[in-house]
């Protein structure tokens, strides 16, 4: 930044502005003269979608809040209220309920655009880790947000999540009774609730987004081919394979948006409550302490972790630490993963199958988390729980592609745990539990049959690539 | 003083004040920051609604399940038929503390093969023990989703948890220990105050 008084070759209001504020320094940094790589693909369009998200989701809560009433007695009706007698309340609250499942699509779009093309590494590993903070904020504010209409699914759910701190041993009880603020999910709970919803976590999330921003624009961002175009400049020290963000991919993310709005619009006037999946039926009942609907499942986008959670039986601490430790070991990613090749374009294909079944594996936990348990989908759901666990172990296995005898060792290892947890749940008497486990093994070994013994056995499958010098297409 | 003297930095004045600032800053925050964590404990409105209820339990049907509130939990009283308590033996295998053998689950006077004062009458807190769900009540012998050894008890939707008819949590579920029993006694026949030992137990 000059020092005063500011040189500036802007004139007019402009100028103005500019020998008082950094405008055109901050607009080059990080739009006209911010460097991209030329070769983003659509993936690269869902983190401009999240923050348009942000945006209505900001604004359209502001205004739900004008007649919103975060009473226990008045909440519900409130929301009854909003949907039928504000003029056009109906449009501004499915502008927000629709905003909050288009913010986890677009968010764990993103979140996998990232893990293809190892976006964690060569020091953007703050930029992931920024992320994973503003995806924690998220699900806090979408589980505070679910509260407020004061509906069953609000009430049984807030009573659920908060119950998680229970299981803390020692100060578990104290914990959540303060949280609370009663002993039970009541007036109280709901107004703090209310207060972080509307406040103090969109406060949060808009700074954090802010900082995700300035640590990837000083880092620069990766690309689909996983290049740092960095190394090779031109004798201006511009990037050879990188243009302007602006115009380049401002232009090229308006289609993108212009896209995802008719998609948005076409879900909030035709299917709003999505089947029951954005809004859930059992909600359009006033909160009853008395009585848990008989199917109850979390909002789409928990079910994953909800799933984790009810297949840990060992205790129900057990469970939480399950569920926690799965989102804490995706913010481990960047240290786990040590490959020196970041895109899975050039990585061997044991590791770009490990990568597309995790995300078939976090597919199918959501599905059995909206499902009532049965002998068979809780086995399943127990047996995706450990896959989704054992796939941090793989890719740390797959850091070094160059002994592939590691990987026998590492399958031997693996598959051993895998036994020796079965023989520990194994109880004969528990018939229906018992001929579950002796077939549904296969999930997990197969697994680590694909990821690890692959490689090994068959060469081919531990070949990595060549990285270009400069990126393709 | 010369002109070198001055702009002498003193070093030790200035790790001095900061250390001051700092230490005073720190009990500054906490002093603002215990109220405002303090305000989040239950008021004193809250700490107030936990009187006992009282319930009449001569217009239950043998079989049928009533639900009253009582710290605004809910609370359920169950007439159990004769063939219902006969089951309850042939669960025990399936159980994970058959013999009630955590304490903090039911009061002495509960801690026996059916749970309760007199058997025919269950009282239970009706919060699972996993994470506070009510589970549902499925009195019928082997529906097609619970399986053919099911015995009549109760279903937690939340997790899955499953529950006898004595309110005792089965293996290889969620919820770690049975329901709880609260504190209950009889007033009179027909007459149970939920919320109070009765002196004598
Ligand atoms: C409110 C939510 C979020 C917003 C608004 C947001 C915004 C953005 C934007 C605008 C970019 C640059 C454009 C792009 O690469 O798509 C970006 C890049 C990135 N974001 Fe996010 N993001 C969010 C959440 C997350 C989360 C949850 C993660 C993962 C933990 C994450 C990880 C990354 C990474 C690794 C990059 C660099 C990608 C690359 O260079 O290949 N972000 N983010
Ligand atoms: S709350 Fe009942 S099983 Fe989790």
């Amino acid at each position: 930044m000059a020092a005063y008084p500011r040189k500036t070759e802007a004139t007019g209001l402009l100028g103005w502005f500019d020998e008082r504020f950094p405008i055109v320094e901050t607009w080059k940094a990080h739009m006209s003269e911010y460097y991209a790589p030329k070769n983003f693909n659509a993936w690269y369009y869902f983190g401009v979608l999240a923050m348009l998200v942000l945006v209505i989701q900001i604004v359209s809560g502001i205004f739900l809040t004008m007649h919103y009433k975060p009473d226990a007695n008045l909440a519900f009706a409130s929301v009854e209220y909003i949907m039928r007698d504000v003029p056009g309340g109906w449009f501004i609250r499915y502008m927000h309920s629709t905003g909050a499942s288009a913010f986890f699509i677009v968010v764990y779009l993103h979140m996998f655009r990232g893990l293809m093309y190892g976006s964690y590494k060569g020091k953007r590993e703050l930029v992931w880790l920024i992320g994973m903070v503003i995806y924690l904020a998220l699900m806090a504010e979408a589980f505070m947000g679910y509260l407020l209409p004061w509906g069953q699914m609000s009430f049984w759910g807030a009573q659920v999540i908060i119950n998680l701190f229970n299981t803390i041993p020692v100060i578990g009880d104290s914990l959540s009774l303060w949280i609370r603020g009663d002993f039970v999910i009541s007036d109280p709970t709901l107004n703090r609730l209310f207060a972080f919803h509307v406040a103090a976590v969109p406060m949060i999330l808009v700074a954090l987004v802010f900082v995700h921003i300035v640590a990837l624009h000083t880092v620069g961002s990766n690309n689909p081919d996983g290049i740092e175009i960095k190394k090779l400049k031109n004798e201006k020290g511009i990037p050879l394979d990188g243009v302007p963000f602006h115009p380049y991919y401002t232009v090229h993310d308006i289609p993108a948006i212009a896209v995802f709005f008719m998609a948005f619009f076409a879900i909030l006037f035709f299917l709003p409550e999505m089947g029951g999946y954005f809004l859930e039926h059992a909600n359009f009942e006033p909160a009853n302490p008395l009585k848990t609907p008989e199917h109850i499942a979390p909002v789409w986008y928990f079910t994953p972790f909800y799933t984790i959670l009810r297949s840990v039986t060992l205790s129900p601490f057990m469970g939480t630490l399950a569920m926690f430790g799965a989102i804490i070991m995706l913010f481990l990613l960047p240290w786990l993963d040590r490959n020196p090749i970041k895109s899975w374009r050039y990585r061997n294909t044991a590791h770009m199958l490990n990568v597309a079944i995790f995300a078939a594996v976090f597919i199918i936990l959501g599905y059995l988390g909206v499902k009532p348990v049965t002998s068979e989908l809780k086995e399943l759901g127990v047996r995706m729980t450990e896959i989704y666990f054992l796939f941090f172990v793989v890719i740390y296995a797959h850091s070094n592609s160059h002994k592939p005898g590691r990987y026998l060792v590492w399958f031997l290892a693996l598959a051993g745990a895998i036994f020796l947890i079965d023989w520990y749940r194994y109880n004969p008497e528990d018939i229906e539990t018992a001929k579950q486990i002796k077939w549904q093994w296969i999930w997990p070994i197969g697994y680590l049959a694909v990821t690890l013994l692959l490689p090994f056995l068959v060469r081919p499958c531990n070949a990595e690539k060549a990285v270009p010098e400069r990126v393709t297409s | 003083m010369s002109d070198s003297d001055s702009n002498k930095v003193d070093k030790k004045r200035r790790r001095m004040l900061i250390g001051a600032t700092a230490v005073v800053g720190a009990a500054g925050t906490a002093a603002f920051a215990a109220p405002l964590l303090i305000s989040w404990m239950p008021s004193e409105r809250a700490l107030a609604a936990g009187a006992p209820v009282e319930v009449n339990i001569s217009k239950i049907e043998p079989g049928q399940l009533v639900r009253v509130i009582w710290r605004g939990k809910p609370v359920w009283f169950v007439k159990r038929t004769e063939e219902m308590l006969k089951d309850l033996a042939s669960n025990v295998p399936l159980l994970r503390d058959p013999d009630s053998a955590v304490d903090t689950q039911q009061p002495p006077y509960a801690k026996n093969e059916v749970r309760s004062r007199k058997p025919e009458i269950l009282v239970l807190i009706g919060i699972c023990t996993h994470l506070g769900c009510s589970p549902t009540y499925r009195p019928e012998k082997a529906p097609a989703d619970l399986g053919a050894d099911w015995k009549g008890g109760w279903y937690c939707p939340c997790h899955g948890s499953r529950f006898d008819l004595a309110g005792r949590v089965f293996k290889n579920v969620p919820a770690p220990t049975n329901l709880v029993v609260p504190p209950y006694y009889y007033k009179s026949d027909d007459l149970v105050l939920v919320g109070e030992d009765g002196g004598a137990a």
